[in-house]
């Protein structure tokens, strides 16, 4: 190992806007240190073998929003990247019917017709007029948000610029973008669809991560959020990384490493050394210290504000905001090593549908009252859950024959009302299973392995304050301009050459890698700006 | 009446799709599922089998079937080892490309040709006074590619011997009750294999080699499939990349084996020894610098492609199906026409649009910038491509 202490640039952790973040500012010739708190790099993006030849994507588990430009601009090609499109999703219903939904929209249509005629010319309505509102916001994820109360030239000129987007753009299409942003994937489905299991298929977007329902407002941005990615060129469409969303980091730290930064295991900070207002190195937990006129947190925000650094340097109403900035984790993940496929017997012997993902929300109001639990401090019943069999088209997750499933739940809230994560850590297992159980009859009896992952766990492990997957809700007041809060959306901090880059900042969670760049070309334009790079 | 090949039976039963096409004069499947971008996923993740059975087929025997073939055959046949497989061209007496093929060779004397048009007239006229029997076997072979990462494995399980069958050898085994003959070949560009099965048990076959790929992701592909994967791995293909010059009207569509970028064939032209068909004019070709192309991969500007499309409000296809569609190339400078792309494509494995172009030798350096021309919003533009050697997906596990 290196015995180096000086750097150009230290990231503090190795999750996948770590790496990112880490590679660019390599590439651009910084000598970069890369400090990842646990044995392995990757954060909640990784891959781990918890069963004997099953390879589990323990959190994080499939890719849409990675940035195109990051994979190019990182070679992530030429170090193993490999997105696997997926073929289908599958939506059992709650009466032994499924919908299928794959990639052929002539045939995407058929299977509407089955559950709605009504519905199969509105699918095309809605997803046309949502990739209509895709391609207006997706350039925001290339670039920083502009600062509203900034007084520079630069601040006007950004701003001027996000106006000027929308001049010239239909009015339907700002107003469905307004509709989204404020509004609740409930009103935004009902005005397109009247098919139930379609409905839930597409609210299950709606969701994710947040706590919020299908009819809750807000709802939408998280629907509009989770439509901004793409798999080559195909809106909305979701893959597998080979060998799961650990392979796609691992492919990152091999880049990085390719650029010449160092990544350091076991090497948890402490804190982040200032001088007179400077960040001028960071001391770890063994206290070891190592210095350079760079340190980037890419964890959380208020790990990287109140943890990090002592909040007496920081102005007051960062302190307020970053505090009272919501966290409130509500998924949990329940991953399985599986003796075979499960069976669907609508299905007979088809197993083709499993290769994406397997939506366990047959309805709006299904989804509703998973959440109406968790409003209430519990852990849905009857929980949502999106299934992913990847071993169905990466044969090298499990061994031939058998397959690994990875289980988003939801709703699981962080807090628990008279109760805790470690004593329920089984019973909410069993619910998962026999949630399972009650689509795929015999389920069970496939099980060789399971893995119970809790909100409280991903705070454990990863580091996620409160599990929230995201680094800090999809909330409008949570986002862009203020992400993580208002005046600190660019990735700089108060404390000169402390910068952000975790999903806490613009454009915010799921694989994106947006805020490990884009803080990178602040970074660098920072250093070129003073001169002294 | 359109012909079914041997494996017809279980792959109809598997076409989802409904569709076929027709590959001289055989049904053919396009694609199996709706989208064949899974099927290349197979290829290039799990393991995928297409149906090659259209492929003409000839035995070539005889105490003089060495000095024959190294008599007509681009590549010096001579190297080849029994055991062994020779990928070739044949030319006419101006050093055009006429067809290719590809050999495996048996025995001393025995040697398996398969081509993708019918030859039989071609060798057999040219054999005359040599002591050599040429016979067409086409329809007594099924032939059954198994291609991608896990196709060992999965052919291991029922034939041993593929676990140390190196690149382009070949070797009997035994499939069930089957004597087959199994290649380390394809067209994919990646690790695989084919197996020639006799056509009364080729069923028997494809079920086994279906069974040992479960759990390895199997799935059989079609063309489409086909294609990406070949372009990717820079294989040339005839009606494409070339046709024969005997059935051409022009120059312009007669190419010599440099040309095509198969100058690797003629190792050993120089020697006294090695007379073949064209290789006065291949030699003279050499020494005078007179190819006029190259062929060359071509990775698109990303970022100018994607610029393009954004002004004109247009999301950026990214179609991995190629397009059977020439785009002209051009100096950055002049403007001027240097060359054509032959075959464009979104390629998922590189993340890039990438094409196979032929382009004049003085562009075919690596890393040469040209314009390639494509239509955006129904309108002519030209977008920066750097050229690379093929092939662009080279796996290590191809060849390893």
């Amino acid at each position: 190992m290196s015995q180096n202490t000086e750097y150009d640039a230290i990231v503090v952790g190795g999750g996948h806007n770590g790496l990112v973040n880490g590679a660019y500012l390599a590439k651009a010739g910084l000598r970069t240190l890369i400090l990842e708190r646990r044995q392995l790099v990757g954060g909640a993006a990784i891959t781990e073998e918890l069963h004997p030849g099953f390879s589990f994507t323990t959190f994080s588990y499939a890719l849409s929003l990675l940035r195109p430009d990051i994979v190019q601009d990182l070679d992530l090609v030429e170090h193993g990247f490999l997105p696997i499109h997926m073929p289908t999703t599958f939506a059992p219903t709650e009466s032994g019917d499924y919908l299928i939904l794959g990639s052929d929209l002539d045939e995407n249509v058929q299977e509407i017709r089955r559950h709605s005629k009504h519905d199969a010319d509105a699918y095309e309505r809605y997803e046309y007029d949502m990739s209509r509102v895709v391609h207006l916001v997706r350039p925001l994820l290339e670039k920083a948000p502009p600062d509203l109360w900034g007084t520079t030239p630069e601040d006007a000129a950004a701003l001027t610029d996000l106006v000027s987007r929308l001049r010239g753009v239909e009015p339907k299409v700002v107003h469905d973008l307004v509709r989204l942003l404020t509004g609740s994937t409930a009103d935004f489905l009902d005005d397109y669809f009247e098919s139930d299991i379609l409905k839930g298929f597409i609210a299950s977007s709606g969701i994710i991560g947040t706590k919020v329902g299908p009819m809750s407002p807000g709802s939408g941005l998280v629907l509009l959020y989770h439509s901004l990615g793409e798999q080559d060129g195909e809106y909305g469409v979701w893959g597998f990384h080979k060998g799961g969303n650990g392979g796609l980091t691992q492919v990152m730290a091999r880049a990085a490493r390719a650029y010449g930064a160092e990544i350091r295991l076991d090497s948890a900070v402490e804190t982040v050394i200032t001088r007179e207002g400077r960040a001028v190195g960071v001391a770890l937990a063994d206290g070891t210290e190592l210095r350079a006129p760079v340190v980037v947190s890419s964890l959380d925000p208020r790990r990287t504000f109140l943890e990090l650094v002592d909040r007496r340097e920081l102005p007051g109403d960062l302190v307020e905001n970053i505090t009272r900035f919501r966290f409130q984790g509500t998924s949990a993940k329940v991953n399985f090593a599986l003796d075979g496929l499960p069976v669907f017997p609508a299905l007979g012997d088809q197993t083709n549908p499993y290769g994406g993902f397997v939506n366990i929300g047959p309805s709006m109001e299904y989804l509703e009252r998973a959440y109406d639990d968790a409003k209430y401090g519990w852990y849905s019943s009857r929980p949502y859950i999106d299934g992913a069999i990847q071993s169905v088209i990466d044969p090298d997750m499990a061994p031939p024959g058998k397959h690994v499933m990875s289980c988003f739940i939801q709703y699981a809230p962080y807090h628990l009302k008279n109760g805790d994560w470690d004593a329920e850590r089984d019973k909410f297992g069993d619910t998962v299973q026999s949630t399972l159980e009650s689509f795929f009859p015999g389920f069970g009896d496939l099980v060789l392995h399971r893995e119970i992952v809790t909100p409280l766990d991903i705070e454990r492990t990863v580091g996620l304050s409160e599990g929230n997957i995201f680094a800090g809700e999809f909330l409008a007041p949570q986002m862009y301009f203020f992400r993580p809060a208002p005046g600190w959306s660019q990735y700089r901090t108060p404390i000169e050459g402390y910068y952000q880059c975790g999903s806490g900042t613009h454009p915010g969670g799921c694989v994106t890698g947006a805020p490990g760049k884009l803080a990178s070309q602040r970074i660098l334009r920072d250093l070129r700006d003073r001169g002294r790079h | 009446m359109v012909k079914t090949t041997p494996f017809h039976e279980r792959l109809a039963s598997l076409n989802r799709s409904g569709l076929w096409g027709h590959w001289y004069g055989h049904l053919s499947a396009p694609k199996y599922d709706m989208s064949s971008k899974h099927e290349y996923f197979a290829i290039r993740n799990g393991v995928g089998v297409f149906d090659s059975s259209p492929l003409f087929k000839y035995w070539i025997r005889g105490r003089d079937a060495e000095r024959f073939l190294a008599g007509v055959v681009t590549r010096d046949i001579r190297t080849c080892r029994p055991g062994q497989a020779h990928y070739t061209v044949w030319c006419d007496d101006r050093g055009y490309v006429l067809e290719d093929g590809v050999f495996f060779r048996h025995s001393e004397s025995e040697f398996f040709l398969t081509s993708a048009r019918p030859n039989l007239g071609y060798f057999g006229d040219l054999a005359s006074g040599y002591d050599v029997a040429i016979e067409d076997v086409s329809d007594e072979y099924g032939v059954l590619a198994v291609q991608g990462p896990r196709s060992r494995a999965a052919l291991a399980a029922l034939a041993p011997e593929v676990s140390d069958l190196a690149y382009f050898d070949h070797t009997a085994a035994k499939i069930g009750s089957a004597a087959v003959r199994i290649a380390r070949t394809g067209y994919t560009g990646d690790l695989g294999f084919e197996i020639f099965a006799p056509a009364e048990e080729a069923l028997e076959v494809f079920d086994a080699v279906m069974d040992a790929g479960h759990g390895h992701g199997i799935r059989p592909f079609g063309e489409e499939a086909l294609m990406m994967a070949r372009v990717e791995a820079g294989l040339i293909l005839i009606d494409v990349e070339f046709g024969s010059s005997r059935l051409a009207y022009t120059d312009q569509e007669r190419f010599t084996p440099k040309e095509l970028g198969l100058g690797w064939m003629l190792r050993g032209i120089d020697s006294d020894d090695r007379a073949f068909l064209g290789r006065d004019a291949i030699r003279r070709e050499i020494a005078d610098k007179t190819s006029r192309w190259a062929m060359t991969g071509l990775l698109l500007d990303w970022r100018e492609h994607d610029r393009l499309h954004a002004e004109a409000g247009l999301i950026t296809p990214k179609d991995p199906v190629p397009e059977p569609w020439e785009s002209m190339l051009y100096d950055v400078d002049s403007g001027d026409q240097v060359g054509y792309a032959t075959t464009l494509m979104y390629s998922p494995v590189l993340q890039r649009h990438i094409g196979m172009a032929r382009v004049s030798p003085a562009y075919a350096a690596p890393d040469s910038t040209v314009h390639v021309e494509i239509t955006i919003d129904h309108t002519y533009q030209r977008v920066p491509a750097r050229t690379a050697r093929m092939p662009l997906f080279r796996p290590e596990r191809k060849t390893a």
